[in-house]
């Protein structure tokens, strides 16, 4: 992309250059520390909300700063200011130097570009497109929701588009730059029946402008929430206990952001506050089960052509066949565990220090035909749609709230359910993944996770999937 | 030093005005500056020490009844200029609703503003390394509680401040200008161990207060953060049953605040909630009464005006089990047709919404002991997890763990159960109120009994 507005980039009013990077590296390191970072970013966004028949408002902002972290053994030092005045970054990097407590330590003699790869090359930013277009595709979604059916009552359609400059410096002597696009279009409707009401939604999008909308046209969007909507208005009480769960392809995926993800990110296992810490090379899932975090999917909402310290996005297989290969590294943890960083070092701002964090994570497909996995269940629940999920680290227990599931009946779909909440515990849930579907999907850009207060875009995919035994939470005993 | 109303308050005025100049018809300004410190160490060594300042500037305008909301940080001049002329621009996208204006004049708060003792001088006497010291202190003693507890997933101490100016103003001047200040600092603590099957158990304990006396002590705080961390030893799933469920004040107050989500403005013009048109009717147990309350001095959430510049009022939500009123900021109100009731708040980049201050489960007569004593067997719960709430149906299923009670006594603890029922169910089932309300937060509410739902797990 040829644009760029930030005014730390070249020829922008505070320019960055490695002369100056130097120097405020000095600064960071001014009291000693093995490592520092300037992390620059500049980021502007905008929404337009549609609502009853109109533009309900539009909205957007502009944020820059300079965020400049120093690391001393495993202590971290962290500063940040809202103007690039060599004042103002100068107190930010003294400020984060005051975790060290020994002599200066000098910064890099030289500091080299870092060449990078391009997974979301745009054309033209949806920022830099005429607002009229994306008025338009809101109109379009809130007619094709209605159209669906009578008894939508209420459409809410969104749009929020952002552009990320970022800069990052490192004492280890380079200079990573990156424009990170990110698109999301969201639609909500209320539908009504005979004094019922039930709540549907759809969206997606990721690091794309407006071309998504050629293969993912707004009507798509709003027919797909006009969908659940609908379909669960008469859903029936959901069953509780264990008992076998099929999951649909795509957004499914959040299961295994909850169950594994989350503990495999190197700074639980640096702490030994996870329950796959010192698990390496073991057996933790089923062999069918490979799971990727992956940095690189084109266009995808998680994936990043450098992480948040600098280093390229890249594939990492977490779990393969089931024996667990490796964690997602930030700087600090790969140090800790003398491997290299897998390009997992995120944050949300540079308010915020870097943390391992994952990118697109996804299971791999498996042998078996879709249809064939739902008519080996004789009694249990196929999960559809979801509104996330969470995890404790430490003992591993997860859930996954379902917005749309039905039950299964002797092989078939047969009634909705009401909205639903599946428990698990992370390593037993993966162990008994009995069967794994040919119908690999990801998710359609809407997914965030939070993590320490702070939230970064990912995305997640499954094939269909089949868990022998998992707690569902429904009201009927 | 650290009290930046005056200078908030100038930039704010200055805005609305350059803005209405620029062709708004009405605008609001929100101008905020703070700062944040905050620390953490594990096992006694120091891992993060966080200090910075922070500003932001929201402009709401109107033209035409047209509206746009915008913000920045970059308070430099050319790019205030900037700022202004694409938010008037961007109003201009925006399509016209009759409702988009600025409450009337005689709804706005006046001065004297009600003084509510948010600011603590005494909080900056904790710098970086007296914030450490406290973190250290809390940690050790929770590692020193028991041989039990084998690692710590650390203690953090933060601080954070902050001054901010809300003015308003159309084409005659400025209609409001108000400024508040708060202070607020919290400390927690999170032991591990592990249990016998390889498993780790973690749990926490926290105090938080906007002044820095009335914090508990770190020693206080690692103490019951072990106690709560040791007692889940030996967790695991009970059988799938229909029981009573107890739960205590941090669990509770997720219920507390899905209460908020469907008496909320936004969710009843919406029809996003199954509390839609029950204005009057018992939508919880007799034993039931919850206010918003922005006026307590000293409290987590109080507030002199809303985030539309009207005065801040008690309003009693639920009274015995009755709904009395939802919580309205200016939109939603005149969505409904009817006046606002004060609930407004306003962050420097989004709209004004309806949202709670001090909301408050009113605490009731019986002892907590009393609320788990005279259950014969049933679950007491001390987390939840999850996002399984519908609020337009009202289903509720969260994942949960906590303790089985039998026969009036904590036995052993569970993990890795749902609990589920129609949230209607739910606060009609309320059989038992208690004493011991948790002000700790701005979400306040004691030790809760749900007579029956349904606990998933084997």
């Amino acid at each position: 992309m040829s644009i760029s507005l930030a005014p730390f980039a070249p020829g922008g009013p505070a320019a960055m250059d490695a002369t100056l990077a130097q120097r405020l590296l000095g600064h960071a390191l001014c009291r000693g520390g093995d490592h520092a970072d300037l992390y620059f970013e500049y980021r502007t966004s905008a929404s337009y909300v549609f609502e009853e028949g109109r533009v309900k408002t539009v909205g957007g902002g502009v944020s820059l700063g300079l965020g400049v972290r120093v690391l001393h053994g495993s202590a971290t030092g962290y500063a940040y200011c809202e103007e690039l005045t060599e004042e103002a970054m100068i107190a930010a990097a003294r400020t984060a130097a005051q975790i060290a407590r020994s002599g200066a330590s000098p910064p890099p003699e030289r500091i080299e570009p870092r060449a990078l790869p391009s997974f979301y090359p745009l054309q033209t930013p949806s920022v830099a497109a005429p607002p009229e277009a994306k008025l338009d595709l809101l109109r379009r979604a809130d007619a094709a929701a209605r159209a669906f059916d009578r008894r939508i009552i209420k459409v809410e359609c969104s749009f929020a588009e952002e552009i990320r400059e970022i800069l990052i410096v490192s004492s280890e002597g380079y200079m990573s730059c990156d424009v990170q696009p990110l698109i999301r279009f969201g639609v909500h409707v209320i539908a009504e029946e005979g004094g019922r009401r039930q709540g549907g939604s759809g969206g997606g999008g990721g690091r794309y402008g407006m071309e998504y909308f050629d293969a993912h046209p707004p009507e798509e969007h709003g027919r797909e929430a006009a969908r659940v909507a609908t379909a669960m208005l008469h859903a029936w009480e959901a069953p509780a206990g264990e008992m076998e769960v099929v999951l649909a392809p795509g957004d499914s995926g959040i299961l295994l952001h909850e169950a594994v993800g989350h503990g495999l990110e190197a700074d639980f296992n640096r702490k030994r506050t996870s329950n796959y810490t010192d698990r390496i090379g073991q057996q933790v899932a089923s062999p069918l089960c490979t799971v990727v975090d992956d940095g690189t999917i084109g266009h995808s909402r998680g994936s990043i052509n450098v992480d948040d310290e600098g280093h390229p996005g890249q594939v990492n297989v977490l779990i393969e066949a089931g024996v667990l290969r490796g964690y997602m590294q930030d700087w600090l943890s790969a140090r800790h565990f003398k491997t290299a960083p897998s390009g997992n070092g995120r944050r949300q701002s540079f308010r915020h220090n870097p943390l391992p964090r994952m990118t697109n994570t996804y299971l791999r497909p498996g042998p078996h035909d879709p249809e064939e996995i739902v008519r080996s269940v004789r009694r249990g629940v196929y999960a559809r749609r979801f509104s996330g999920g969470q995890v404790n680290i430490s003992n591993g227990d997860f859930v996954f709230s379902l917005t749309e599931s039905y039950l299964i009946e002797d092989g078939r779909l047969t009634a909705p359910l009401k909205g639903v909440n599946l428990i698990g515990n992370g390593p037993q849930v993966l162990t008994r993944v009995t069967m794994l579907g040919n119908d690999f999907q990801l998710s359609d850009g809407i997914w965030t996770c939070g993590k320490d207060g702070q939230s970064v875009p990912v995305g997640v995919g499954t094939p269909t999937v089949k868990i022998a035994a998992i707690t569902v939470g429904g009201t009927k005993a | 030093m650290y009290d930046q109303r005056e200078e908030l308050c100038r930039i704010a005025q200055e805005v609305a005005a350059r803005a209405v100049a620029a062709g708004a018809d009405e605008v609001e300004v929100v101008a905020q500056a703070g700062a944040e410190l905050s620390v953490e160490v594990r096992l006694g060594q120091p891992e993060l020490i966080h200090e910075a300042g922070a500003r932001g500037l929201g402009l709401r305008l109107f033209e035409g009844r047209r509206t746009a909301v915008t913000y920045t940080s970059d308070f430099r001049e050319e790019a205030l200029r900037d700022f202004i002329a694409t938010s008037v621009a961007l109003c201009r996208l925006s399509e016209p609703d009759e409702l988009n204006q600025l409450p009337a004049r005689h709804e706005l708060a006046r001065e004297p503003l009600p003084e509510l003792e948010l600011w603590d001088e005494r909080a900056f006497t904790v710098d970086a390394a007296g914030a450490l010291e406290r973190a250290q202190a809390a940690e050790a003693a929770a590692l020193s509680w028991s041989p039990k507890i084998t690692n710590s997933d650390g203690a953090s101490y933060s601080r954070v401040y902050r001054s901010s100016a809300f003015v308003s103003a159309d084409r005659s001047g400025i209609c409001f200008c108000g400024t508040s200040r708060g202070t607020y600092q919290s400390l927690v603590v999170k032991p591990l161990c592990d249990d016998a099957d390889g498993k780790k158990r973690n749990g926490s304990y926290w105090t938080a207060d906007r002044f820095l006396d009335r914090l508990l002590s770190p020693e206080e705080v690692g103490r019951r953060a072990a106690e709560r961390t040791v007692r889940k030893l030996g967790a695991e799933k009970i059988a799938t049953a229909e029981m009573p469920v107890v739960f205590d004040p941090d669990a509770g107050r997720a219920l507390l605040g899905l209460l908020f989500s469907v008496v909320s403005g936004g969710a009843i013009y919406r029809q996003a909630s199954y509390l839609c048109g029950r204005e009057g009717s018992q939508v919880a147990s007799p034993l039931v009464s919850v206010v918003d309350d922005p006026l307590i001095l000293r409290g987590p959430g109080s507030r002199a005006f809303d985030g539309d510049g009207l005065p801040s009022r008690r309003n009693v939500v639920v009274e015995a089990g009755v709904l009395r009123c939802y919580l309205l900021d200016t939109y939603s109100a005149r969505k409904l047709g009817r006046a606002s009731n004060g609930c407004a708040s306003r962050s420097v980049g989004g709209l004004p919404h309806p949202s709670p201050s001090n909301f408050i489960l009113q605490p009731g007569p019986t002892d907590p002991a009393r609320i788990v004593g005279e259950v014969e067997r049933g679950l007491y719960v001390t987390e939840l997890m999850g996002y399984g709430f519908n609020p337009v149906t009202g289903d509720f299923s969260r994942g949960a763990a906590g303790f089985l009670i039998e026969r009036g006594e904590l036995t052993r603890p569970v993990s890795e159960v749902t609990v589920s029922a129609n949230f209607d169910d739910l606060l009609q089932r309320i059989d038992a109120v208690g004493n011991d309300l948790d002000r700790r937060s701005s979400m306040m509410v004691p030790t809760l009994r749900v007579a029956r739902m349904t606990v998933a797990g084997r």
